[in-house]
């Protein structure tokens, strides 16, 4: 039974079947537009925190650090709430569409990459904060410097927020309802047809995740030997 | 560079965290030639020469420059190494003009002028952190270069560098001070002292305690904290001619 | 490279925009209603076999979103479907009642089994469920319950009480209540080798059967009845009244009947239309 699921899978794989492709192609676009979102905010936002002082930082530092953590389905069950019909956001009919995913996920990853942000600029700066001090940069010069800087690092920062992102189900689940043909992800697909008992496609969709998150990974680390390699 | 002068510290206190850094530490400075600022370790060199660049704000006191106030005053600080970006030598010296807000193109060109000024024109598109000790300091200098600066400040700019290097490094600040800018110089080597100070300032547990010209503090200190610091620095050394850093204004 | 990345801001920005752009759905240029169902309905496959028809002949999509029925009939109550379309008359048909839904309209049936070991431990074999029942809580063979407020759930729950038992009573280790839907259900029953009540639909589709079979089977109590109400736009504005009521006749009318009929399962049909006559036109 076993050899008859892999062999199936590998078939499915091979032809490239139009549904995984769909399926696939959905996945990357909600979680590629949620990290680019969520770092679009998170970057600048960890920056800051890190460089300045301000009453309260250490409790901002502790709620973000925290919020990396937040479980998917909380996420997906707040948003869901909150662009539900009989919800505040509701008339903005949201729900079950792509775009709720994309805010669902924007809002998982936020914190994940204002956080890691933080701490990374906040090494950068205890190497290099006196200098850009000493030549007057604002605070927003700084920010900016700092983050420039630290590109490979943070880059690999965004690649595990997208890592995150496109794993998991809890969030898309809820939010996206999991329609055939319009929000059904890789891991929503997965989770589908595990439950269906139909192995193969759930196996297929499992090993182009799988090589995602592999290739991501590959990404990263072979950034950090550029990196290392050019400018020392 | 008379714009700047006289530097006058009054009172100058500095105690973070209840630590008393400074103490209401006095000097005025008025030589038109390179201030070296010595004294043991502690005793308070490196936080008075950030006070007077603006780095640190001091907890009492006051600094005036001439009859100017401290943030008209253009000032670069060099420290014992530079912190760099991970980029090429233009673009860390051009960091230095970020808050000036050029054109990119006025940029280039003061860059430009600063490198071949210590001698890194040719290498302009290197990585920075790749660059020798002697280089990256070499860049620092740079750095201050593009910002014509009114007032340079160094803090032991050649502790980490062998002696080649130390040699390149006096020169281009030798170089500067012709110039026309003000040096402040903070440095342990009494022999680099001797060789670029036109006065010495002596600090001591957060004070002030023995200002005068170099030739004389080196071979004749008068306080007990200079003597014992300068004998113990310097048993052997043969006190030579200075070198007047500048001439008259 | 160096460019680039102090670019970044401005790349990150246009890749962003670009891939919200180039989202196909969200701004909805086709007609297109929300139809909140259960995961049992989804998976037997009817909807990928019914919904062409319908999209086919009136040009209005259906996007269902599949969950147990107790979280349809939520999803309904909220305004977040259009219509809905579930096996619980009871819930319907206190959902229109309470004023949620229009009117409830019987679409077809299905019916439960039971599935368990093929060497049937417990003897339960016939066509009897409540009897079935009584020889497995004898003899406390191994059953999983879904027990997700699912209309399986609740049909599951009536079964043992018609039975004469009182379930909370003699529940133990032998009953698994696992809160998740049916695919879940066969999965752990076909691991664990346990009976369990399943509608013959998803059970048709399941292909991890190891050693289970269908061992009761055509009691009339355990046929399944399907019914179907629009949202009331009284209590949500916003619900597609108009496109949602025609997916309503659809189902009712002869055509839709029709394709309901068709659809078989390894070549066995699985639901059985029986809309209202004075339904039918």
């Amino acid at each position: 039974m076993m050899q008859a699921t892999v062999a199936e899978t590998f078939a499915k794989l091979w032809t490239l079947d139009k549904e995984v492709l769909a399926i696939a192609w959905l996945s990357l676009r909600v979680s590629i537009s949620a990290v680019v979102l969520g770092s679009a905010i998170g970057i600048p936002a960890g920056a800051v925190v890190a460089i300045t002082t301000f009453p309260g930082r250490n409790g901002v530092t502790a709620v973000l650090n925290a919020f990396m953590g937040l479980p998917a389905v909380v996420v997906g069950l707040v948003v869901y709430l909150l662009l539900s019909r009989s919800g505040p956001l509701g008339t903005l009919g949201l729900l079950f569409t792509p775009t709720a995913m994309i805010f669902a996920q924007t809002i998982l990853v936020t914190p994940l990459i204002a956080a890691l942000t933080r701490q990374m600029i906040e090494d950068a700066d205890r190497e290099l904060g006196e200098q850009l001090r000493s030549m007057r940069l604002s605070v927003g010069q700084r920010a900016r410097t700092l983050v420039v800087d630290a590109r490979f690092s943070l880059v690999v920062a965004v690649l595990a927020a997208f890592g995150r992102a496109v794993s998991e189900v809890g969030a898309v689940l809820v939010v996206g309802g999991n329609i055939d043909g319009h929000t059904r992800t890789m891991t929503t697909a997965i989770s589908l047809e595990t439950q269906k008992g139909d192995l193969p496609l759930a196996l297929s969709l499992g090993l182009v995740l799988m090589a995602l998150v592999i290739v991501v990974n590959a990404l990263a680390s072979l950034l950090r030997s550029y990196a290392m390699r050019t400018y020392g | 560079m008379t714009a700047v002068l006289p530097i006058t510290v009054r009172d100058l206190s500095f105690r973070p965290g209840g630590r008393i850094v400074l103490d209401r530490l006095d000097a005025t400075i008025t030589s038109a030639g390179i201030t070296a600022l010595i004294g043991p370790n502690g005793a308070g060199k490196s936080v008075t020469l950030r006070i007077i660049d603006g780095l640190l704000q001091p907890d009492d006191g006051t600094i005036r420059f001439g009859n100017r106030l401290p943030q008209d005053v253009r000032r670069a600080l060099v420290f014992q190494r530079p912190g760099l970006l991970r980029a090429s030598i233009a673009r860390n010296v051009a960091l230095a003009l970020v808050p000036w807000k050029l054109s990119r193109q006025a940029i280039a060109e003061r860059v430009d002028q600063a490198l071949v000024a210590v001698g890194l024109a040719h290498r302009a598109d290197e990585a920075a952190r790749r660059l020798s000790g002697g280089e990256q300091q070499r860049l620092a200098l740079a750095r201050a270069w593009v910002t014509e600066p009114e007032l340079l400040l160094l803090d032991e700019p050649t502790a980490s560098l062998d002696p080649g290097a130390t040699e390149e490094i006096e020169r281009l600040i030798v170089r500067m001070a012709r110039n026309g800018t003000k040096v402040v110089l903070v440095s342990h080597n009494l022999g680099q002292v001797a060789r670029l100070a036109e006065d010495i300032i002596v600090i001591s547990r957060g004070q002030a305690v023995e200002h005068g010209p170099a030739r004389r503090i080196l071979s004749a200190p008068r306080s007990a904290e200079a003597q014992a610091y300068i004998k113990g620095e310097l048993p052997w050394i043969a006190f030579s001619e200075t070198r007047t850093a500048c001439s008259q204004p | 490279m160096d460019r680039l990345f102090r670019n970044a801001h401005r790349v990150l920005t246009t890749l962003g925009l670009l891939l919200l752009a180039v989202s196909p759905s969200s701004a909805q240029a086709q007609r297109a209603i929300t139809v909140a169902s259960t995961t049992s309905t989804e998976q037997s496959g009817l909807f990928k076999h019914l919904l062409p028809k319908f999209t086919g002949s009136t040009g209005i999509e259906v996007k269902v979103v599949a969950l147990g029925t107790g979280q349809a009939l939520d999803i309904g109550r909220r305004g977040d479907a259009d219509v809905v379309f579930v096996h619980d008359k009871e819930a319907e048909e206190k959902f229109v009642a309470d004023g949620f839904g229009v009117k409830r309209h019987e679409v077809m049936y299905n019916d439960f089994v039971v599935v368990g070991p093929k060497s049937d431990p417990a003897g339960v074999a016939g066509k009897d469920i409540q009897a079935g029942l009584r020889r497995i809580a004898a003899v406390k063979a191994p059953f999983v319950s879904r027990g997700d407020r699912s209309g399986t759930h609740a049909a599951e729950l009536r079964f043992w009480r018609d039975a004469g038992l009182n379930l909370a009573a003699i529940k133990g280790d032998w009953y698994k209540e696992i809160g998740q839907g049916m695919g879940p259900a066969l999965n752990t029953a076909s691991a664990a080798s346990a009976y369990l009540l399943s509608d013959r639909g998803t059970w048709l589709v399941f292909k991890n059967r190891a050693d289970l079979a269908i061992l009761v089977e055509g009691d009339e109590r355990m046929f399944n009845q399907y019914g179907v109400m629009l949202v009331n736009p009284a209590r949500h504005p916003h619900v597609k009244a108009a496109d949602g009521q025609r997916f309503v006749d659809w189902l009712v009318s002869g055509e839709g009947q029709k394709t309901i009929a068709e659809y078989r399962v390894n070549g066995e049909q699985l639901f059985f239309p029986n809309a209202g006559a004075a339904e039918r036109l």
